[in-house]
């Protein structure tokens, strides 16, 4: 039999009630039952980052939690950064200026590395930013122009 | 790449864990921080037909700074580790330590007790329990036992745990009078498991010469390797350039034992020890020396 466990979970500010499977994980939850697809799936065992999201306001993998676990708690995806389509967040902003991506898998989950980071840290230095991404994996900038849209973000948000 | 199913249990406090526990005894995992267990799930590595979930055990998650100690619960996230200003204070080694721990992000979800517990040999936090002679409590629903880090790990992936206890905290004692430390791995990139690594401490006497001495290695066996011979080169005498050399090519070539992977081979793993311990010692003695002021 399969267990079934009712959950509420905020995402982005909006409170969402469902019937999870236990095994189901949060990055799947957050894609196929939210319709949220903006939360990438890479490699699905915590190397790759691009399904980093926000769990209680701290960068985390969502392939490596549960969505029942996330029950009670406040989830920020990559859906929840721009006040609209015409709003980019400032760090999103600064990607799209900088070229700071080219396919854009990986660009989710490093905006929401980036966001925690950036509080925590506003006026970063190149190395730090480069420790700061390795975490995240992208196969195709080489990391320069992401290193820059940072730069970019970090002089924004001042 | 999707867990297999389980029967998932969430108590919210330490009593109604120890009893599923026993309960399920043999089958049923402990989910900590999950930030080794879930990968394992999703490729089935791991398949636990129970899940008992602790991130609701609020009380398993504390850092207690007593007269000589420092006490944390077992559901201490690493990221909290990393940023105690009392840890920074009474255990430096662990502070420095911990940035080596992955990412922030896995920090953010990754638990001491659940590293502890795991037992990975190229994690670090095993290696350094065994460098501070920390002490772990394991609880069942019968009583409690504590348990020496050096008596914790028994091989890969295997610790004395019995399969109805959880481990819940860990008594970590603080770093001594002239005492000096350093941490040193090498990874192919930041947050990757390392190649190896080692802790080192170093405590001088009043003359300057080291009375006692500490490595512990990462990656270099079925477990953390303590190199027991090598550090024990040093007592007696004032640590110099000679002793330490002595000290790195004993632990290097005679006490650690690393198998070598895909990048790197045993040798080359042998030769990183050489040269971290090295460095390591004397970073160390260094400290120890502006510690002694």
């Amino acid at each position: 039999m399969t267990q079934s466990c009712p959950v509420t979970i905020m995402v982005n500010e909006k409170e969402y009630k469902r019937e999870v499977e236990p095994r189901l994980l949060l990055s799947d939850f957050l894609r196929h039952e939210l319709g949220l697809t903006g939360t990438h799936v890479g490699c699905e065992h915590g190397v790759c980052g691009a399904c980093t999201i926000l769990f209680d306001g701290e960068s985390a993998r969502s392939c490596l939690m549960f969505a029942v676990q996330a029950d009670g708690h406040k989830v920020t995806t990559v859906e929840g950064l721009a006040k609209d389509k015409d709003n980019l967040h400032p760090l999103q902003q600064s990607f799209w200026e900088a070229h700071g991506l080219q396919c854009g898998y990986c660009t989710p989950g490093i905006l929401m590395t980036l966001i925690p980071f950036l509080k925590q840290n506003p006026d970063p230095s190149e190395d730090e930013i480069r420790h700061a991404l390795s975490g995240n994996l992208c196969r195709c900038t080489g990391y320069q122009h992401i290193v820059d849209a940072v730069k970019l973000a970090a002089e924004k948000m001042k | 790449m999707k867990p297999a199913p389980f029967e998932y249990h969430v108590p919210d406090s330490l009593d109604q864990a120890l009893n599923l526990m026993s309960q399920h005894a043999g089958v049923a995992k402990i989910l900590a921080g999950g930030q080794s267990l879930v990968p394992a799930m999703n490729f089935r590595v791991a398949q636990p037909s129970v899940l008992i979930d602790l991130n609701r055990v609020l009380e398993l998650g504390f850092i207690h700074e007593e007269s000589a100690r420092m006490r944390v619960g077992a559901m201490t996230r690493e990221r909290h580790l990393e940023f105690d200003s009392s840890i920074a204070r009474r255990i430096p080694l662990l502070t420095e330590a911990t940035p080596f721990i992955a990412h922030p992000q896995i920090r953010n979800r990754g638990t001491i007790g659940g590293s502890l517990v795991n037992a990975d040999p190229a994690a670090e936090l095993p290696v350094l329990m065994l460098a501070l002679d920390a002490r772990l409590k394991a609880e069942n629903i019968s009583g409690e036992r504590w348990i020496n880090a050096r008596d914790f790990f028994v091989g890969m992936f295997t610790t004395a745990l019995e399969p109805d206890e959880i481990l819940v905290e860990i008594e970590i004692p603080f770093m001594q009078a002239r005492t000096g430390w350093s941490f040193m791995e090498v990874a192919p990139r930041a947050g990757d498991y390392a190649l190896m690594g080692v802790a080192a401490q170093v405590t001088l006497d009043e003359n300057g010469k080291c009375e006692q001495a500490k490595l512990v290695y990462l990656n270099a066996g079925e477990g953390p390797v303590d190199a027991k011979e090598a550090a024990r080169l040093l007592v007696g005498e004032p640590v110099n350039d000679t002793l330490i050399q002595a000290a790195a090519e004993h632990a290097s070539e005679k006490e650690i034992n690393p198998f070598g992977n895909v990048h790197a081979s045993a040798d080359f793993q042998r030769h990183l020890a050489n040269v971290l311990t090295q460095k390591a010692l004397k970073l160390a003695t260094q400290r120890a020396e502006e510690n002694l002021q």
